[in-house]
């Protein structure tokens, strides 16, 4: 049999639309840069992908700059960002505890190569970030501060960050958010919460891998990570990606991604698990969260056990958190609310895609009993 | 059967589980990360213990089309292993790490979760054979008495060895490289591991030097007279006679060998090659790969290091410890090494010896 797919989180299957506009456009000939007709006919191809991007992200058109991924897009903002209020004098760089580890890792780099000074803005035990720490730290020290970035929501537990407060807390500072999680799956403005840059990414919405975007405040310049052609304002040169900014484009204007229908399949996977594993801890449960992500421990068990398990069961999930050479280690994020290692290191994430139906939550609530108590007797430590 | 498939990322590993599954059992390859910090313990290819190992482990898992997964045992391995290796030589003890790896990870913790977990056994590519017998399931010497693994694994009960496959045990190590070219599996040609898989470079006085520190102490003859110092009585080992560093000579100028290590008091006792020389040994703590020795003196032999030889003995188990007389007399045996019991090429069982006379 076929699996049951819930890491939608980590990526979703591409849309059928976006697989035909890419198709099409991997045949047309043409570098966006030329300016004869082929070149001219694949840019406007471009141009349109970025206007459709724009109006679904709330940003002008020329404020998205097409990337190779999101991670590429958040080392561009935080190293950009960084480098440009450093002249001013700042160099604190204040992220929140739970950030993905395409911020982190960047902000740690500019830690041990730039000098910067980063700091961490804790989460409750809920997973939503301590404004009131932010607004105590800016009083003290907010003319230091390089710049903000803290994620739109978080990608282990779906928990949905104030960032429409923090911006306002911020000030002058510029907030970068890193919003690939939330993009197409819950209202998203990026002029409505006044940021000065936000990251997207295709395969998280049905589009193709290799394709991300960073979308920045217009008139805001920033040096640049790669250099050579000036593409994409100067701050990201290299040949523009036609087939798969069109992917893109067509994916997220599809609207294939109903929420209340994900939601209401996320709630119902809750409710069974809580029924069939009453000591099962929903983590982040009482934040608004994506519709899409559920993150459960399972006390007594280890994740890597269970994500085995599950896999010969034919249910792909996640332990959620990073891999150093395939070794599981604790979810920063679980441990930033509070978990211990152990029982940070006893939790699964299961998302849900548009694609996911009401059998493949069935399914995996049909399984999930038997793993969990085979990885119970197998957690020998 | 359902069997887990310990893949170290070495070329055995990598065959043993192709043939298991061959043989038809439902396989997943698991590689044992027995380092938090893969660099931590080694650096280089060829422990099994890097980072590239684990990718090498996960290609030819992809190559034989099973499942593939990465246990985390960094913190078994370094309780049960490292530390053990450490309070070892503190004691002036010579001990085996990879003993104590097979008896404390890859047949114990790796082995009881694989069962919990709902599997029936553990594949590894020791070089090892296993008979089913009236007795029961038995462990004998590989084919290949070149790389034969029996002795590292005589620590595995009756209850291991049950849920122990070694598809290896039948063929020579030439053949075993020819077989994983055969298979398309890259690392045919890799070459084997042989030191200590945790001790980077090799250099084991190096790195227990770092770990237990290097106090100066005596190296006296078997009168108690100091005739030289040493730097650290645990990088010694019995039956040691280079790098002495003695300046007062025996009176007849012959050798002087490392005779026994006194970690209380720091002291390396030297003394003459007869000396050196014991016929019996007793170990403690035995474990039985099958029927439990008795107390009625048997013949066999008794191995006592991993490629040593069989040596010709009369053995018996009194309740507490195994006995093992030797017809011919042995030079340099360490306390801390395990005695090995064979039955012709059965494992009877093994002990960590204690006492030498």
């Amino acid at each position: 049999m076929s699996s049951i797919y819930l890491d939608h989180a980590a990526t979703t299957p591409m849309l059928d639309c976006a697989i035909d506009a890419m198709t099409t456009a991997l045949s047309k000939l043409g570098n966006p840069s030329s300016l004869h007709t082929p070149g001219r006919s694949v840019r406007k191809d471009i141009e349109e992908a970025r206007e459709v991007i724009g109006r679904e992200v709330g940003s002008l058109a020329s404020e998205i700059i097409f990337t190779g991924s999101g991670t590429e897009a958040n080392n561009i903002a935080l190293k950009g960002l960084f480098w440009k209020r450093r002249t001013e004098g700042r160099n604190v760089v204040l992220i929140s505890a739970i950030e993905h580890h395409a911020i982190i890792d960047p902000a740690q780099w500019l830690a041990t190569h730039e000098k910067a000074e980063v700091i961490e803005i804790p989460v409750t035990v809920d997973g939503v970030i301590d404004c009131a720490f932010v607004e105590d730290f800016l009083s003290k020290r907010g003319d230091e501060v390089a710049l903000i970035a803290v994620m739109h929501s978080n990608n282990e537990t779906g928990v949905l960050q104030p960032i429409l407060e923090l911006v306002k807390l911020a000030g002058d500072i510029p907030v970068h958010c890193d919003a690939v999680q939330s993009f197409g799956k819950v209202p998203l403005s990026f002029s409505e919460l006044g940021l000065t840059s936000l990251t997207l990414s295709a395969h998280k919405i049905g589009g193709p891998l290799g394709i991300g975007a960073l979308v920045l405040k217009r008139g805001i310049e920033i040096p640049a990570l790669l250099h050579g052609g000036g593409q994409e304002r100067e701050i990201r040169s290299g040949t523009l990606n036609t087939p798969s900014i069109v992917a893109f484009a067509t994916a997220i204007a599809s609207h294939q991604y109903q929420s209340d229908a994900v939601t209401q399949l996320r709630d119902y996977f809750i409710s069974n698990v809580h029924k069939l594993l009453p000591d099962a801890i929903l983590n982040g449960a009482k934040s608004t969260r994506l519709p899409g992500i559920v993150n459960f421990t399972f006390p007594g068990t280890q994740s890597d056990t269970l994500l085995l398990l599950m896999d010969g069961a034919n249910v792909s999930c996640s332990t959620g958190s990073a891999c150093s050479a395939g070794v599981h280690e604790a979810s920063h994020v679980l441990l930033a609310m509070g978990h211990t290692e152990k029982t940070a290191q006893s939790s699964l994430r299961f998302s849900l895609g548009a694609s996911t139906t009401q059998a493949d939550i069935d399914f995996a609530l049909s399984v999930l009993p038997d793993v969990i108590a085979r990885g119970r007797a197998a957690n020998l430590s | 059967m359902k069997l887990i498939a310990a893949m170290s990322g070495g070329v055995d590993s990598a065959v043993a589980a192709a043939r298991a599954v061959e043989a038809g059992h439902e396989v997943i390859g698991v590689h044992l990360a027995l380092s938090a910090n893969p660099q931590k313990y080694r650096s280089g290819a060829r422990g099994c213990c890097t980072i590239e190992d684990s990718h090498d482990a996960r290609r030819a898992a992809d190559v034989i089309g099973i499942p593939f997964y990465i246990w985390d045992m960094a913190e078994e391995f370094h309780d049960g292993v490292v530390e053990d290796f450490l309070s070892e030589y503190a004691q002036g003890r010579t001990p085996n790490p990879c003993l104590r790896c097979n008896e404390k990870i890859k047949f114990a913790a790796v082995l009881d979760r694989a069962r919990a977990m709902g599997f029936d056994g553990v594949v590894t590519g020791h070089y090892a054979r296993t008979e089913i017998t009236p007795d029961g399931k038995t462990l004998h010497r590989a084919m290949d008495i070149s790389k034969d693994q029996s002795y590292v694994l005589s620590v595995l009960t009756v209850e291991q060895i049950a849920g122990a496959i070694f598809p290896l045990g039948d063929t020579t190590k030439v053949d075993i490289r020819k077989e994983a070219a055969e298979r398309g599996l890259a690392v045919a040609e890799k070459p084997d591991s042989h030191d200590i898989c945790f001790v980077p470079s090799g250099d084991n006085a190096g790195w227990l030097r770092d770990r237990l520190g290097s106090e100066i102490g005596p190296i006296v003859d078997q009168s108690g007279t100091k005739i030289g110092e040493h730097n650290g009585a645990y990088t010694y080992t019995i039956g040691q006679r280079k790098g002495l560093g003695l300046t007062v000579p025996t009176a007849d100028g012959s050798p002087r060998f490392v005779l026994k290590i006194e970690p209380v008091s720091n002291t390396v006792v030297v003394g003459s090659r007869e000396e050196l020389a014991i016929t019996s040994m007793k170990g403690e703590r035995p474990v039985w790969c099958g029927p439990a020795v008795s107390a009625t003196p048997t013949r066999g032999f008794v191995q006592i290091r991993a490629h040593g030889q069989a040596l010709a003995c009369t053995y018996s188990y009194d309740g507490t410890l195994l006995h093992a007389t030797l017809d011919e007399a042995l030079l340099g045996l360490a306390t801390g090494q395990a005695m090995v019991i064979y039955d012709g090429d059965r494992v009877v069982g093994s002990a960590t010896i204690c006492e030498t006379n």
